[in-house]
């Protein structure tokens, strides 16, 4: 069975993708079959900070999105009445029958509803999925989003339908920020979420949004501190709650520096490197374990 | 009657710093209602302190439940579900994903027992506050939560509302990151976006994506650079694609640690440093946002 590695944060730019990448070069020189899958579908940025990376394919996503033909419609209303997205309006004076395709989601409802078989699926673009070789010819794949679709959830839904059928045993998933529906599609099924966290007092706050999703989803979970040396609150609260940190990168200005610059595996101070090696390995032991319990050992919660 | 002129603050890129400028310029801006958009990772709050005059529950999306003495274990529910949220539990009873569920009743529709009944999940909240900066709407959403959109779209409302009966001008909203479902609940109908940008090549990246749904939108943009002198190439890279696309560029914010500073003792920049160089910047940028405003909004007035 692969292995599904989740990385999430509540709050933005807390370095979900710096983390997924450099994870990514280390995991993938131990399993030359693990990939890369970024499901920040509204801001793809794993391939512009991949050097080298070439693209393979691409294919355009489409979600069937739910029309009414007036011209068999009866105007009873019974298809707005079973909306529970309010996406439906019928006028039955006028006569007038519309779908909202932005408020549309696929369920099929208005369809059971429809005694006229008047309505009918449609095709929507929501965005397409592109898959890429890296340089030593790993599979990294991603999804944009199409300006003024709402329906990012869906697309994260079909690129991870598209890549785990592939043939690889690590997956690697970078998630959306924030704690709604893009997340939980996103970790829903991961073996191990990490969490990426910044010590700081509005970072601190979005972890514990975070970690309650991961408890009320019953998902493993470990925590990586970013940016450590920004502030000490969060080791009080990691131990007090049994979340198992799993490493830090310390924050350094010259590497936020390099960074903007879009290199994020050249120049890497010996530092950070080391840091990223430490935690590549306990990945790996998870992974090989392929068992949380691994995570239970006090000797990765080091306070 | 007066109508309040709101102010959409967004950066596409998480973590450019929205919030510590929204927080900044709310303590420069008078006779403002303040909204925090972000409901998935809600931080102004942390630094408003917010006094709560009222307290609501938000309707959240619908859960259906099953009644065991009614079920006949017919399978019905779990054949018509696009979402592959049910299944049938060992005892012959269907078992609920609620993380799949998106709330669109069918399962109650079909069932030939009557088993399933629907109701709304009310676990989110949402407030009206007092605080030492003004009037203040936010919200507490469940950690994977279905409508965030629709919840941001209500506490503008309230926002605007509160701004109309109490005579405030502006209404300032911190808004979430990222373009898909949550951003576009943020931008309908707002007056004026200010976009907080930093100078790294995601940034840029997910900044030209923003800008292409401000554009679909007809929104009037306005932008800052924060961190400016983090990169300086970047830094220009910035401002051209400001420039080829007519957006004014308001101000330049360095890279300031007391910015976390002041987060860290609870206030916004512009109050735990009033005389600092940020500060100064911010004022600036309030001064421009006035005249951009006056010009937008009042063109025949002679100054």
């Amino acid at each position: 069975m692969a292995f599904k590695l989740a990385i999430a944060s509540g709050k933005g730019g807390t370095g979900k993708t710096s983390v997924a990448i450099n994870l990514m070069h280390r995991l993938s020189k131990l399993n030359s079959h693990t990939c890369l899958v970024d499901c920040d579908v509204e801001e793809p940025n794993m391939a512009l900070l991949t050097d080298g990376v070439k693209k393979v394919h691409e294919a355009k996503v489409f979600q069937s999105v739910a029309g009414i033909d007036v011209s068999k419609c009866t105007f009873c209303r019974k298809c707005s009445d079973f909306c529970a997205f309010g996406a439906i309006v019928v006028i039955p004076g006028v006569p007038f029958a519309r779908v909202t395709e932005s408020l549309c989601h696929s369920c099929g409802a208005c369809s059971y509803a429809c005694q006229a078989d008047a309505i009918y699926e449609n095709a929507v673009e929501i965005g397409t999925i592109r898959s890429y070789n890296t340089p030593d010819n790993r599979q990294l794949t991603d999804a944009i989003l199409k300006t003024g679709s709402p329906m990012q959830t869906v697309l994260i839904k079909k690129l991870k339908q598209l890549v785990l059928g592939r043939e690889q045993d690590i997956f690697i998933f970078d998630a959306p920020p924030g704690t709604s529906c893009p997340v939980v599609e996103t970790v829903s099924d991961a073996d191990l979420v990490l969490l990426v966290a910044e010590p700081t007092p509005f970072g601190m706050h979005d972890l514990e949004l975070s970690v309650a999703l991961m408890q009320s989803m019953k998902l493993p979970f470990g925590v990586i501190i970013n940016k450590s040396g920004l502030g000490t609150g969060i080791y009080d609260y990691l131990a007090s709650n049994n979340i198992p940190l799993l490493g830090e990168i310390p924050f350094s200005k010259t590497f936020a520096e390099k960074y903007a610059g879009g290199s994020i595996m050249e120049n890497i101070p010996e530092e950070i490197h080391v840091r990223y090696d430490q935690i590549a390995e306990k990945i790996w032991q998870i992974i090989q374990k392929s068992s949380y319990e691994a995570l239970s050992l006090t000797s990765f919660i080091h306070a | 009657m007066h109508k309040p002129f709101e102010i959409t603050i967004v950066s596409g890129k998480g973590g450019t710093g929205k919030t510590s400028i929204s927080l900044a310029l709310s303590a420069v801006i008078p006779d403002a209602v303040l909204c925090d958009n972000d409901v998935d990772a809600a931080d102004m709050h942390l630094v408003l302190i917010p006094e709560v005059k009222e307290t609501h529950i938000f309707q959240g999306a619908y859960r259906p439940e099953t009644d065991a003495s009614k079920c006949s274990a017919c399978g019905d529910c779990i054949e018509y579900c696009r979402f592959n949220a049910l299944r049938m539990g060992e005892n012959s009873f269907p078992i609920l994903n609620r993380w799949a569920c998106e709330g669109c009743r069918l399962c109650e529709r079909v069932c030939p027992e009557q088993a399933i009944s629907a109701t709304h999940h009310n676990k989110s909240q949402w407030f009206i506050s007092e605080t030492r900066l003004g009037p203040f709407v936010h919200a507490k959403m469940l950690p994977g939560e279905e409508n965030s959109g629709k919840l941001v779209t209500l506490i503008r409302r309230e926002a605007k509302n509160l701004a109309t009966t109490g005579n405030f001008r502006y209404i300032l909203s911190d808004g979430p990151p990222g373009t898909g479902c949550a951003t576009i609940a943020t931008l309908t109908g707002t007056q004026l976006v200010l976009v907080v940008l930093e100078p790294s090549k995601t940034s840029l990246n997910d900044g030209i994506r923003l800008l292409a749904l401000t554009r679909s939108f007809q929104l009037p943009v306005v932008a800052i650079i924060n961190k400016s002198d983090m990169n300086n190439s970047m830094c220009n890279r910035m401002e051209d694609l400001l420039k080829r696309n007519n957006i004014p560029l308001l101000g330049k914010i360095k890279y300031d640690e007391q910015m976390l500073n002041a987060i860290n003792a609870k206030q916004a920049i512009t109050e735990y440093a009033p005389n600092s160089e940020t500060t100064m910047e911010i004022m600036k940028v309030w001064k421009k946002m006035e005249e951009q405003i006056t010009q937008l909004y009042n063109p025949t007035v002679i100054q």
